[in-house]
């Protein structure tokens, strides 16, 4: 063996860093519609290759093709539509509203907006979501207000959770969408937890676990995989895969494996790739996963390929490690213009109606925002009081803390 | 009235709480089928099913993430790390998710999970069966800290963590599992089921969380301890005839700094003992409380005895375990100050 005696040590790097030209040769797309569509009762066995392909309904034509298309109607579809424009549009609104010093931090989901509102189009009522930070589509498709989180956003004194809680870490158990905690990966066996409380119940519901691809190194994920493929509860163990962990490429957490989705395979749970940003494969994989949970079938690891075109967040600059121009070359392209000219292609949407859509969703989103920033901003107008800091530490409040109210002179 | 073992009042705890509410639910490392490497959950899982009572991997933040989870569906989980030494791969649950959920989401959802642990010294486990974290658990924001010291008082605290509507860490001192114990390890001890505070009454009763005990009245010296302490204080008392007053603390947070500054306020001298380890313990916390609130009814300083800031060893057990003879010089040189 070539070099015996001395040992190397490996640290991966991405492709290309800023100032190259972006490169995503490697990256291997099958064509839309060619990967099948095993019945929801497969032998995981049967199914390995599914973790190292991607399951795509639109083609560059916009053409819906293959066995995964056809679950939605056109007005499923309008509305899907509508609901990722929204969402871009609030991300837009609330970047700059954090750029005016509204409010601390932000985070926004450009490019990824198709996995979270198609995925939650797959759920039934009272199905629960443990989402990270960049699944707010689950909101939005759900009609939660958006003027609530920007009250959640601002701080201010309409905010549900008193000012407790870093903005857009949003939680409704209305909605089914978890208290985001904003440590990571911790979630991913809540939700685990959470889906075998249900299958102990002998309840319907089932839950749905999220995390990124970073994180997915985090040991969470190992326990959400154990106790997931043990007591084969009923939970969706989603990977969103957005190519880059704040300045680290995915390449840092994967490491030598194929795909995040293969992960699962060692559990024995069937793992699927999905093209992240193709609304209708979001939605026809999702809806797979979700029966297989409800029917006694157990987990299922879908793994989302996109790509985060935005910053981390509000306190991140991509420029410094990664080329500008590099979402432009991402080959899965922009989940709202495929589902645009996919609409288009069917005959009920057109460029102009579009153009109208996205005046009318910022007309809406300002409406909101004008109504939010009447109950305050981080900085100014209306705030939850200093006495809220102190509540709901615990049910009741003990003496100690009562004492360090009084002291606090609230 | 019947006599049990600390191991038997906790496993009837969790049977009491399991019969009257559905929504109980026990698991952890080897808690099922074979009822626990302590056996505290013996016979459970053939009476209430495995649905209700089962075995997990061996990944506690795996255990209390999904307990967490299972909480906030609307179960009750009342899990066991296998010793209080395994607990910290679930230590970020605890904190960060457990600890804080009900407030970070302004009670749209909560957290009412127990963690029981094994927790404390004596057993000659070494440095991974003898750790006694408390301290790490009473920094937390959100969490209640209990530890029993006898199988009344375990089975009552039990049943009212289990109905907190809060996490709570339930320590439980192994070296008082299958008998009481004097201060003395090398002697033989009046087993629970010949002592008083064996006696554990049949069906549903609490002791309420966050009520200190007075275990002997005394009028020179106050001494706060917890778990196993609270006898070794009893033997250092006797032995030395100093008349102490001994506060069982029961609850470590929140904690019942009345009963502590009353009897403080009338002896003017105070002694804290614990088993972990001497620097940033609880007893750092319970000093700074005493002299806040006492300082001036105070006779002399405020003298702390631990455990030596070292891991726990094997073979010193008894040298760094602190027992009757260091907690009694404490007390002569309290008295003489």
């Amino acid at each position: 063996m070539a070099d015996a005696g001395m040992l190397r040590f490996h640290v991966p790097e991405p492709e290309v860093r800023p100032g190259g030209t972006p490169d995503f040769s490697d990256v291997t797309i099958p064509k839309a519609g060619s990967v099948p569509h095993p019945e929801i009762d497969v032998d995981p066995r049967d199914i390995r290759d599914l973790a190292f392909s991607i399951i795509r309904v639109l083609n560059r034509a916009g053409e819906a093709v293959g066995p995964w298309a056809g679950l939605l109607s056109d007005d499923e579809l309008l509305e899907g539509l509508r609901h990722m424009m929204t969402l871009r549009s609030f991300d837009a609104r609330m970047q700059m509203a954090q750029r005016q010093g509204k409010t601390s931090f932000y985070m926004q989901h450009l490019g990824e907006e198709a996995v979270s509102c198609a995925f939650r189009k797959a759920l039934a009522p009272g199905d629960m979501n443990f989402p990270t930070y960049r699944q707010a589509g689950l909101l939005i498709a759900d009609g939660y207000p958006m003027v609530t989180m920007m009250n959640q956003i601002y701080s201010n004194e309409a905010d549900p959770l008193k000012g407790r809680q870093l903005p857009i870490m949003y939680s409704s158990k209305e909605h089914g969408f978890f208290s985001i905690s904003g440590n990571l990966a911790t979630q991913y066996i809540q939700a685990v937890g959470w889906a075998m409380a249900s299958a102990i119940s002998n309840d319907s519901k089932i839950a749905a676990a999220w995390i990124g691809d970073g994180s997915t190194a985090e040991s969470d994920f190992h326990s959400a995989l154990v106790f997931a493929s043990t007591y084969k509860a009923p939970v969706v163990l989603n990977v969103v895969n957005n190519q880059w962990a704040i300045s680290t490429f995915q390449g840092i957490a994967r490491g030598g494996s194929g795909t995040f989705a293969a992960r699962g395979l060692g559990f024995g749970i069937p793992s699927l790739r999905v093209d992240g940003n193709d609304y209708l494969a979001v939605h026809a994989v999702a809806k797979w996963a979700a029966e297989r949970a409800r029917k006694n079938l157990g987990p299922t690891l879908v793994e989302y390929v996109t790509y985060r075109v935005g910053a981390h967040s509000s306190s991140d600059d991509p420029s410094a490690y990664r080329p500008k121009a590099e979402s432009d070359a991402w080959p899965l392209g922009d989940p709202i213009v495929r589902l645009k000219n996919h609409l288009i292609q069917r005959g009920v949407w057109s460029d102009e109606r579009h153009t109208q859509a996205e005046a009318e969703i910022l007309e809406t989103v300002i409406a909101a925002q004008r109504e939010a920033e009447r109950h305050g901003t981080l900085h100014a107008g209306g705030k939850p009081s200093t006495r809220d800091m102190f509540e709901g530490v615990y049910g009741e409040m003990p003496p100690h803390l009562r004492r360090q109210r009084q002291q606090a002179g609230v | 009235m019947p006599r049990r073992t600390m191991i038997e009042a906790i496993r009837d705890a969790m049977d009491v709480s399991m019969g009257r509410d559905e929504r109980v639910i026990v698991f952890g490392e080897d808690v099922g089928f074979f009822g626990g490497v302590f056996r505290c959950t013996q016979g459970l899982q053939a009476k209430y099913g495995k649905s209700r009572c089962f075995d997990t991997p061996i990944s506690e933040a795996g255990i209390v993430g999904s307990a967490i989870g299972m909480a906030a569906y609307g179960l009750k989980p009342c899990v066991e790390v296998q010793f209080a030494d395994y607990v910290y791969p679930a230590y970020d649950q605890i904190v960060s998710e457990a600890a804080r959920l009900r407030y970070r989401s302004n009670g749209d959802f909560t957290c009412p999970i127990v963690v029981r642990m094994p927790t404390g010294g004596g057993i000659f486990g070494g440095q991974t069966h003898s750790q006694s974290p408390e301290a790490l658990f009473t920094h937390v924001s959100g969490l209640k800290v209990v530890v029993p010291s006898n199988p009344h008082d375990a089975k009552g605290l039990l049943i009212a963590a289990i109905e907190d509507p809060d996490p709570v860490i339930f320590l439980e001192p192994k070296r008082l599992y299958n008998g009481p114990f004097d201060g003395h390890h090398e002697r033989p001890v009046t087993p629970w089921s010949k002592h008083e505070l064996g006696e554990v009454a049949d069906g549903h009763y609490t002791v309420p969380l966050g009520k200190a005990v007075i275990r002997r009245p005394g009028a020179a010296v106050t001494v706060l301890a917890y778990g196993t302490m609270v006898y070794v204080a009893q033997a250092a008392a006797e032995e030395t005839g100093i008349d102490a007053e001994i506060i069982d603390l029961r609850t470590l947070l929140p904690l019942d700094l009345e009963t502590i500054v009353d009897s403080v306020n009338r002896t003017g001298r105070c002694v804290i003992v614990h088993e972990a380890t001497l620097t940033s313990g609880f007893g750092a916390e319970l000093s700074a409380l005493v002299q806040e609130n006492c300082f001036y009814h105070l006779e002399a300083p405020v003298v702390r005895v631990a455990g030596w800031d070292t891991p726990y060893p094997h073979a010193q057990e008894w040298d760094y375990f602190p027992g009757p003879a260091r907690l009694g010089r404490a007390l002569v040189e309290t008295m003489e100050a």
